[in-house]
């Protein structure tokens, strides 16, 4: 049996079914002892390929197209809860309480032209939707949903997490790029400052994660976590947070289709289900977040009482219920203010919490083997330098660090050139 | 040509390599944006021909007239009764200090005195449009700083109670028509009294929340700190007037240096910023809010019964002569200028429309700084296309 | 400073995710709507109405049309003109309200409907025949009498024209003055 699949009780099921053959009856016969006649998969031995690569596109459609219906729902949710933050009541026309109002969204859009303008790069135009869809949807091969759920567990998952999603950033450039508005050139331009120098306070955010963990598995990091990293990391997990909503271009970092100033940025010309990629894209990126968000600092989906699965539904979407929050109070960060929050503010911060979380480690743990360990009280300890180190830097820096920039000085020969025009 | 950093008309790109040396050495060129007349931002159909170096403005040129409606012309065809319709469309997000500030002008070229009460009932009407045309102001900055449209909403609730009022008052809630030659075209009715009075307890509550919301906010803090500013000599030169020149600093409000109908029996304070910058203009309309509630308190209070109406007849043909009565409206001073030829008709009609005057500055405040403080620099001016237009 | 604006923003905007809406889902339910409401019909009472025009006269865009030949069927106001035409073009109408109160003879009242949408530009004049036929529920808008009778028309209906009484403006007198040996038609004046 492919060791794949060892812990993996989303896929094993079906690949026993399958596949089960003397082989791997470890795994697919419960009580098994050596030596006791295996069960019997569908498939004769020698196929088990064929019985993997079906496995796994089941479950790679099954994660797909719920999280496409959680989506969906989740859209609905986001309208309906800003909604009630702005005192009315948000949509409730299509189906019952408007649960339909989804549905309807898709067949609109599905039924709209869709528009090709004429100054536009046709392939990259094209392209850039599907990049943008498929690099938010890569993120959920990694993702443990729930105890044993889980497409993959690859050992650098953590990595392949950064490195999709910072794909995003080719995606919209390309869209604003090829559009050929130069609107949409505002929003592709300030996607590649934007997305790429988030990138850098986020990455610099979750290395106290990982050193705390010892590993990039996320199926490591959830397991790892006896005390919520939230407590252990509370600036790391702020961090990562305000990276994360800058990388999903969520307010109050929405500078790349920042409706306001340039109409609706990179995706200015697009129409029709293309636009509906981006859309899609760009609220899945808030569950795909808050997934990863509750997967490295919330305890994954580990919980009391209730079912794996459930707790970190409920993780995900209470981090949800916080990103729709922040989106209907705050204003937006202008984009040089934005670029100066992530190098000025958050990378700084960043780099005190590795040095911080390393010291502690250092001073902490108890070597054991490789890594080290922890004792409970060394933990909480840890927790309480933490938050006052987090507390005391973010009061420091907000006063050390000014965001505001002047006006740059237009040379008055410009000006005399247009007024004499 | 060279000036005084000694530059000559060198590309933009150039530029940036000598004024920051070594701050910039990337090639740029200019691009020309058309911001308008389509744009979510341009508070109705307005165009702004914008050059830009990056996200830098260089140059901006403002264009209008897409609202243009001939107003001016069209009242010269129609007696002075009907061109309060007409002013109405004017600032039709503030219809009820148009009618004022038209009937004052129409007053004093026919000779007429409207009764006391008729004077409260428009100074009442006239401080709630105050409110309701600076909580759209309010509303909408932030809007165009990108707070998604909730304060906006939160402005439009209160908006909304005001327009409640109004439509107890005179039936509609935006094309007014309230106010008559000589008057109030009627009373009052029962219901509104109360309805005020629990409008007056209510309001300041919704404005300690706007405070709490917006007053301290660190992102809207320096989005608007320091930009944009507007030196009240700048002001005084181009005759800018209103919210936007009391936050300069230049206690200027017609209310109180040329107090009409009844402002010179209430008692209220002119708010004034200190820098003149974006966060100033943002804020002195949530202060001048709570003096409007103020004046309508101190009006409830003062208001006698009697008359609405002085007597005048159905087709009012003034003197020949002219007559030109001011406001302080809630963008600016607005004014109204007719000229009588002695026939139901002005002979001439004209407009002093505030929100035209105070855009003529939005050039110079921008330029230099980014696209984002453009939207908001003019999102703080206030403007209405319906005034600028006419 | 140190975020707390921004908290005490948050703080705010929570406490409104709590509140009721303030917006209302339309076809259902409706908002209050004052008496005094100019909707966008109107009320005529043939009865009253002599043809005068003064209506159209006071119009500012002059969007009523009124075609009248002479016959004394109003019987309320005496011996007057017979409508023939009587077109108003709410597509144009801005709902000023001019029109109400230039009529002498209170004929015609501001209307409190406001569901006039139409898919035809022609069906949005509205024609003699309509003002007639329409339901009456005049706004009380520039009718104090009305007021007097605290009537409302979304609550109280239809209103015939003898209750919608006369203005006490000093040239709207309850009777109308006769010139001298000028025969009534006996019809009684409200
Ligand atoms: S309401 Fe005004 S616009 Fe409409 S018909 Fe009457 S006077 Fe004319
Ligand atoms: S003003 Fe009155 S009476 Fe005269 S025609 Fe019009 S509706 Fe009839």
């Amino acid at each position: 049996m492919n060791a794949f699949l060892a812990g993996n009780s989303l896929m094993r099921g079906l690949y026993c079914w399958l596949a089960a053959n003397q082989g791997n009856a470890q795994e697919c016969s419960p009580g098994w002892q050596p030596g006791m006649a295996a069960r019997d998969g569908l498939l004769p031995a020698g196929w088990e390929w064929l019985a993997f690569a079906v496995t796994a596109s089941v479950a790679a459609f099954l994660v797909l197209n719920l999280f496409l219906l959680l989506a969906m729902f989740y859209t609905y949710l986001e309208r309906r809860l800003i909604g009630r933050f702005q005192v009315r009541i948000g949509p409730n026309r299509t189906g019952p309480w408007g649960l339909l109002q989804p549905v309807a969204d898709a067949i609109k859009l599905l039924t709209k032209e869709s528009i090709i303008p004429d100054g536009a790069d046709r392939w990259l135009f094209n392209l850039a939707p599907i990049a943008m869809v498929v690099t938010m949807f890569m993120v959920l091969a990694v993702l443990p949903f729930g105890e044993g759920t889980f497409i993959a567990d690859i050992n650098v998952g953590l990595l392949f997490l950064i490195a999709v999603t910072s794909v995003n950033a080719l995606a919209v450039f390309m869209a604003g790029v090829a559009s050929g508005n130069r609107y949409a050139m505002f929003g592709g331009v300030r996607a590649v400052a934007q997305l790429i120098s988030y990138e850098v306070p986020m990455v610099l955010s979750v290395v106290g994660v990982l050193l705390l963990a010892g590993s990039l598995s996320l199926v490591d990091i959830v397991n790892a976590q006896r005390v919520p990293f939230l407590l252990l990391q509370p600036l790391g997990f702020f961090i990562f947070v305000v990276g994360a909503s800058a990388e999903m271009n969520r307010p109050p970092f929405d500078t790349l289709e920042a409706e306001s100033e340039i109409v609706a940025g990179y995706h200015t010309e697009y129409s029709g289900m293309k636009f509906g990629y981006f859309w899609l894209a760009e609220y899945s990126a808030v569950l795909t977040t808050s997934g990863v968000i509750a997967t490295l600092f919330l305890n994954g989906w580990q919980g009391p009482l209730l079912p794996s699965h459930v707790w970190f539904l409920l993780k995900v979407f209470g981090l949800a219920f916080v990103f729709i929050w922040v989106r209907s109070t705050l204003p937006r960060v202008r984009i040089d203010q934005t670029m100066a929050f992530a190098w000025k503010f958050l990378l700084p911060l960043g780099l005190l919490n590795i040095f911080v979380t390393a010291a502690e480690i250092l001073v902490l743990g108890q070597p054991q083997g490789e890594g080290r360990v922890f004792s409970t009280g060394g933990l909480w300890l840890m927790a309480g330098i933490n938050v006052t180190v987090t507390i005391g830097s973010v009061a420091v820096f907000s006063r050390l660090v000014s965001l505001r920039t002047p006006a740059l000085p237009v040379p008055a020969a410009h000006l005399s050139r247009v007024e004499a025009r | 040509m060279t000036t005084g950093l000694g530059l000559s008309a060198a590309p933009p790109g150039e530029r940036y390599k000598r004024l920051l040396p070594g701050a910039m050495s990337m090639r740029s060129e200019p691009v020309t944006v058309n911001v308008g007349p389509q744009h979510p931002s341009t508070h109705g159909v307005f165009r702004l021909r914008v050059t830009f170096d990056g996200e830098i403005i260089l140059d901006v040129e403002p264009i209008f007239g897409y609202l243009h409606r001939g107003s001016e012309k069209l009242a010269e065809e129609r007696t002075y009764t009907q061109v309060i319709t007409l002013t109405d469309r004017l600032d039709y997000v503030a219809s009820m200090t148009n009618n004022q500030a038209y009937v004052l002008a129409a007053e004093k070229l026919a000779g007429l005195r409207p009764p006391e009460r008729a004077m409260y009932l428009r100074v009442i009407a006239a401080e709630l449009q105050r409110i309701a045309s600076h909580l759209m102001a309010t509303g909408f900055l932030l809007n165009d700083l990108g707070a998604f449209a909730t304060p906006l909403m939160y402005c439009f609730r209160e908006r909304e109670k005001i327009l409640d009022l109004f439509e107890m008052l005179c039936g509609a809630r935006i094309t007014l028509s309230y106010m008559r030659v000589g008057g109030v075209f009627q009373d009052a009715p029962e219901d509104f009294w109360p309805a005020l009075r629990k409008f007056l307890k209510e309001m300041p509550g919704y404005i300690d929340e706007y405070e709490a919301l917006l007053v301290e906010n660190e992102i809207l803090v320096t989005r608007t700190r320091g930009v944009s500013v507007l030196t009240v000599d700048h002001a005084l030169n181009a005759s800018v007037t209103g919210p936007m020149l009391r936050a300069s600093g230049f206690p200027w409000d017609l209310r109180v240096v040329d107090p009409y109908e009844v402002y010179d029996r209430v008692r209220f304070d002119v708010p004034v910023g200190k820098a003149g910058d974006n966060y100033d203009r943002f804020k002195i309309r949530l202060d001048e809010m709570r003096q409007s509630l103020r004046i309508v308190e101190q009006c409830v209070e003062q208001i006698e019964p009697g008359p609405v109406r002085a007597e005048s007849p159905a087709l009012l043909r003034p003197p020949a002569g002219d007559a030109y009565a001011r406001i302080e409206g809630p963008k600016g001073e607005l004014g109204f200028y007719l000229v009588s030829d002695g026939s139901i008709a002005p002979y001439r009609f004209k407009l002093r429309a505030p929100s035209f005057i105070n855009l003529t500055v939005l050039r110079d405040l921008v330029i230099g700084w980014k696209l984002a403080d453009m939207i908001v620099t003019l999102g703080s001016i206030d403007i209405n296309m319906g005034e600028v237009d006419r | 400073m140190y975020g707390l604006g921004i908290l005490s923003g948050m703080v705010v905007t929570l406490k409104n995710f709590f509140r009721k809406p303030f917006t209302v889902s339309y076809p259902e339910q409706r908002l209050p709507q004052h008496p005094r409401f100019r909707g966008e019909e109107f009320t005529w009472y043939e009865e009253r109405c002599t043809g005068c025009a003064s209506c159209a006269k006071f119009c500012p865009l002059g969007i009523i049309r009124i075609v009248t030949h002479p016959g004394g069927t109003t019987p309320a106001e005496g011996d007057s003109y017979a409508i023939d035409v009587f077109d108003i073009d709410i597509a144009r109408c801005m709902f000023c309200g001019l029109c109400v109160e230039a009529c002498p003879y209170d004929a015609l009242f501001m209307g409190s409907g406001f569901e006039e949408a139409k898919y035809r530009r022609r069906d949005l004049v509205i024609s003699v025949e309509r003002l007639r036929a329409a339901e009456k529920r005049p706004s009380t808008w520039y009718r104090p009498q009305l007021e007097g009778q605290a009537y409302d028309p979304r609550r109280d209906g239809s209103l015939p024209w003898q209750k919608a009484g006369r203005e006490p403006w000093p040239y709207h007198l309850p009777q109308r003055p006769q010139a001298e040996g000028e025969k009534t038609t006996g019809e009684g004046t409200p």
